[in-house]
């Protein structure tokens, strides 16, 4: 019996991409091979090309009327619901983050912050656009009044370092804000981004909200920003050169840019509504009050 | 030019019965110096360029005063002026002082009120009625609401800290020359930041009175600083690597020009761009409202705003009606000398920007658009244009999708709800728009809908203070007005 079970082979994961709600491999055919800090070889990994990327966009785009029409508290539930997702699949996180280098105890504390942080801005959904609104008292006679609205397609570049803390950080506020995203993993560590995209499809998450794609920065960040189609990106390492580039590029359609250099994902810094602001536009709505003969504020 | 009408209507005649009687304003209430220089570190400094260039009255052509030419060098200057203000001064002061400044500014401002409308109607061809009752009271007002935000920033972003960014640079267009010169400076100084601003070309006369102004409120040297010039001062202004911020507002095309310059940089940017307002009337709209809404929607300023309703969507089963009664209220708009009380559309900005509208007309008219100008005499002199409207636009028609920025205005139909908004949001501005319905839930669907940045149901073109104002997609980012207006000139820091 004991030969038996230590004979038995070991089935491996095949690594895929995440687009539309469905786990196709790159178009390209193309894959990489990550490896571990120790040189262990991690999977092979879809390396992915424009044109995938350019069907990102089509589903995100797709999905988007939908998302940002839902109810605030159905989007709240849905994150909630993916916390309860990640916390199931615990150990499959924690060791993946081992495999990629972690030690075993910073990988729980990694998937632990990580539900934590989907919780925290599950919270926000119904919440955010009562803070960043405002009743304007324009001194004509109108009602006006200010509300945020999500800014529509948003394609990130997930931080580099941590693997499954950063992606969910700047996947969470987005959506949760009523956008939908192409997000392109961490380049070494992309292990845990592929079974994030698990985590999102058995989350109720209607598909195209979240597309989540592996690959060389490199060679998708210029696509990533000149896409029409696109209204922001965010970017999130500190390369003068790369950055120069972004904002460069966004200015074809004027995308909205956000750069996280400087942010330490681990600490509370790494969450705010801020962080939801920044893929909003403010709504102004005018209309008239009827002010007949000038009546008063009598009753 | 006015196409003759076959229809068995009766024709509404306006210009017999009771014309009016000249009411022109008086030009010596305004005093404009021959020549200005350049107002740097709180006096007023030759340029280093030497150079000067004219500024006209586009109504008439004249020569009205000669403003400085600045030029890097002078834009060099003013940023040294304005960093050591920001670093000496402006930043150390407390906020309740900084308050007080502008509150002084906003009461020279409503002093000065009438020498100020005519000046502006002077130099930019706006009715001097527009002038008196929106621009000039519109600014002092708005310097007036963010001078008390000054010391209440804390309550303004909540669990943050609001800390200013430095030496903004500010570049405005000719359209509302004052009342951009206010959106721009006051909510970057009561966010305690210190201000280089460069009026446009053909209007810098009216920023330059605001300068005396600010001499007179006895701003510290520096706080502001104000350089006429022309493209290639801005360029110096978003080029200068000691600016920390660039606020703009103008043509979507020189807008992303800024945005390509500061990459690279850690220059902070808001752009305020062009736009091609859906302005929409359903069966069931006020009718004659809804067409006084469209006029002043396309007519305001003789269309040159960037938020006009350029595109007027009617639905189809009152299309007939809509357009003959536009039709007839164009025909009562009073074309003419700006500086008259009783002239509704004075004269195009330049002579440039009449150019550009001629072309579009040129443009409608080959694209297959019928064309109607309202029948009114235009003066020998100066740059006009009648008030015009198109019928029979295609949605792909270029006068459809481009900003036209002039008393221009294009018509289309619709039928259903979701086929208007889908045309409505065709476009790649977002700055604004307009709808008119006399049902709460219809407006409410069709507001949230609209992916615009300013909508007005069943009103259009209001401004106010207190009201944030910017644009979607390729309208810009960022916003000018009320609490929100606060947010670009601020880094917020943990607490």
């Amino acid at each position: 019996m004991a030969t038996a079970i230590s004979n038995r082979l070991e089935v491996l994961k095949t690594y895929k991409i995440y687009i539309g709600g469905q786990f196709p491999r790159t178009e390209s055919g193309r894959f990489y091979s990550p490896v571990s800090p120790s040189g262990k070889k991690l999977a092979n990994v879809c390396l992915c090309s424009r044109k995938d990327f350019r069907d990102a966009v089509v589903s995100a785009r797709g999905a988007f009327g939908g998302w940002s029409g839902r109810a605030a508290f159905n989007r709240s539930q849905i994150l909630y619901r993916m916390a309860e997702m990640l916390e199931g699949r615990k150990a499959q996180f924690m060791e993946e983050l081992v495999l990629q280098g972690s030690s075993k105890s910073n990988a729980e504390k990694e998937v632990n912050l990580a539900t934590d942080r989907l919780i925290y801005y599950a919270g926000w959904c119904d919440k955010f656009q009562q803070l960043f609104s405002a009743v304007n008292p324009v001194a004509s006679s109108h009602f006006n009044f200010s509300v945020p609205e999500p800014t529509g397609v948003v394609s990130i570049i997930a931080p580099q370092g941590d693997s499954l803390l950063g992606l969910v950080s700047v996947i969470a506020p987005v959506i949760a804000g009523g956008n939908t995203c192409i997000v392109l993993a961490s380049e070494t560590k992309p292990l845990c981004s592929v079974t994030f995209a698990e985590v999102l499809h058995s989350s109720d998450l209607p598909s195209g909200v979240v597309n989540i794609l592996t690959g060389m920065p490199s060679e998708l960040i210029p696509h990533f920003v000149d896409h029409m189609d696109v209204n922001a990106m965010i970017y999130c390492e500190k390369v003068p050169a790369v950055q120069k580039t972004i904002r460069e590029k966004s200015a074809n359609n004027l995308k909205r840019i956000h750069f996280y250099d400087n942010i330490n994902w681990n600490t509370d810094a790494g969450q705010s509504p801020y962080f939801i602001q920044d893929c909003q536009e403010i709504k102004t709505t005018w209309h008239p009050v009827e002010n007949i003969a000038g009546a008063g504020g009598g009753y | 030019m006015a196409t003759k009408k076959k229809s068995n209507t009766l024709k509404l005649k306006f210009d017999t019965a009771w014309p009016y009687a000249p009411a022109p304003e008086s030009r010596s209430a305004a005093q404009i110096k021959d020549r200005y220089e350049l107002f740097i570190n709180g006096e007023w400094q030759a340029p280093l360029s030497k150079k000067y260039f004219g500024t006209i009255n586009p109504a008439t052509e004249e020569k009205l005063s000669e403003v400085a030419m600045a030029n890097a060098a002078d834009v060099d200057k003013a940023v040294k002026a304005a960093r050591n203000a920001y670093e000496k001064t402006w930043r150390k002061i407390s906020a309740k002082e900084r308050a007080k400044y502008i509150f002084r500014i906003a009461r020279i401002i409503q002093e000065k009120a009438r020498e100020l409308a005519i000046i502006e109607t002077l130099d930019g061809g706006k009715p001097i009625r527009e002038s008196r009752d929106f621009d000039v009271p519109t600014a002092a007002n708005h310097f007036f609401y963010y001078a008390g935000w000054a010391d209440k920033l804390e309550y303004a972003f909540l669990n943050k800290k609001a800390e200013p960014l430095g030496v903004a640079g500010q570049i405005i267009p000719w359209n509302f020359p004052l009342l951009m010169a206010a959106w721009k400076i006051a909510p970057a100084l009561a966010t305690g930041n210190t201000v280089v601003l460069k009026p446009a070309e053909t209007t810098p006369l009216t920023a330059l009175k605001l300068a005396e102004i600010i001499q007179e409120a006895d701003l510290p040297p520096g706080v502001v600083n104000i350089l006429t010039g022309a493209g290639e001062t801005g360029a110096a202004i978003v080029n200068h690597p000691d600016i920390n911020k660039i606020a703009f507002t103008g043509s979507t095309d020189v807008g992303k020009i800024i945005q390509r310059a500061v990459a690279g940089t850690n220059k902070r940017v808001t752009l305020e761009l062009g736009g091609k307002a859906a302005n929409i009337i359903f069966e069931d709209a006020p009718l004659d409202q809804a067409v006084e809404g469209v006029i002043n929607g396309i007519f305001f300023n003789q269309g040159h705003v960037c938020c006009a309703g350029s595109r007027l969507y009617v639905q189809e089963s009152v299309a007939k009606q809509v357009i003959r009664k536009l039709k007839d209220r164009m025909e009562s708009l009073i074309v003419g000398d700006p500086l008259d009380k009783n002239t509704d559309i004075g004269a195009i900005n330049s002579k440039q920007q009449l150019a550009t509208i001629n072309k579009y007309l040129q443009i409608g008219r080959s694209e297959g658009a019928e064309m109607y100008e309202s029948a009114c005499k235009l003066p020998n002199k100066g740059f006009w244009c009648r008030p015009t409207i198109f019928t029979n636009v295609a949605q792909s028609n270029r006068i459809a999708q481009e900003e036209i920025f002039g008393p221009v205005l294009s018509i289309l139909t619709f039928r259903t709800d979701d086929e208007v908004i889908e045309k409505a949001n065709n476009s790649p501005y977002g700055l604004s728009a307009g709808v008119w319905t006399d049902k709460g839930s219809k407006i409410f669907n069709m507001t949230k809908r609209m992916r615009a940045g300013v909508i007005w149901a069943n009103t259009f073109n209001k401004f106010d203070p207190t009201s944030p104002f910017g644009g979607y997609k390729e309208s810009g980012f960022g916003r000018e007005g009320g609490l929100h207006g606060l947010l670009p000139y601020v880094e917020l820091k943990n607490i």
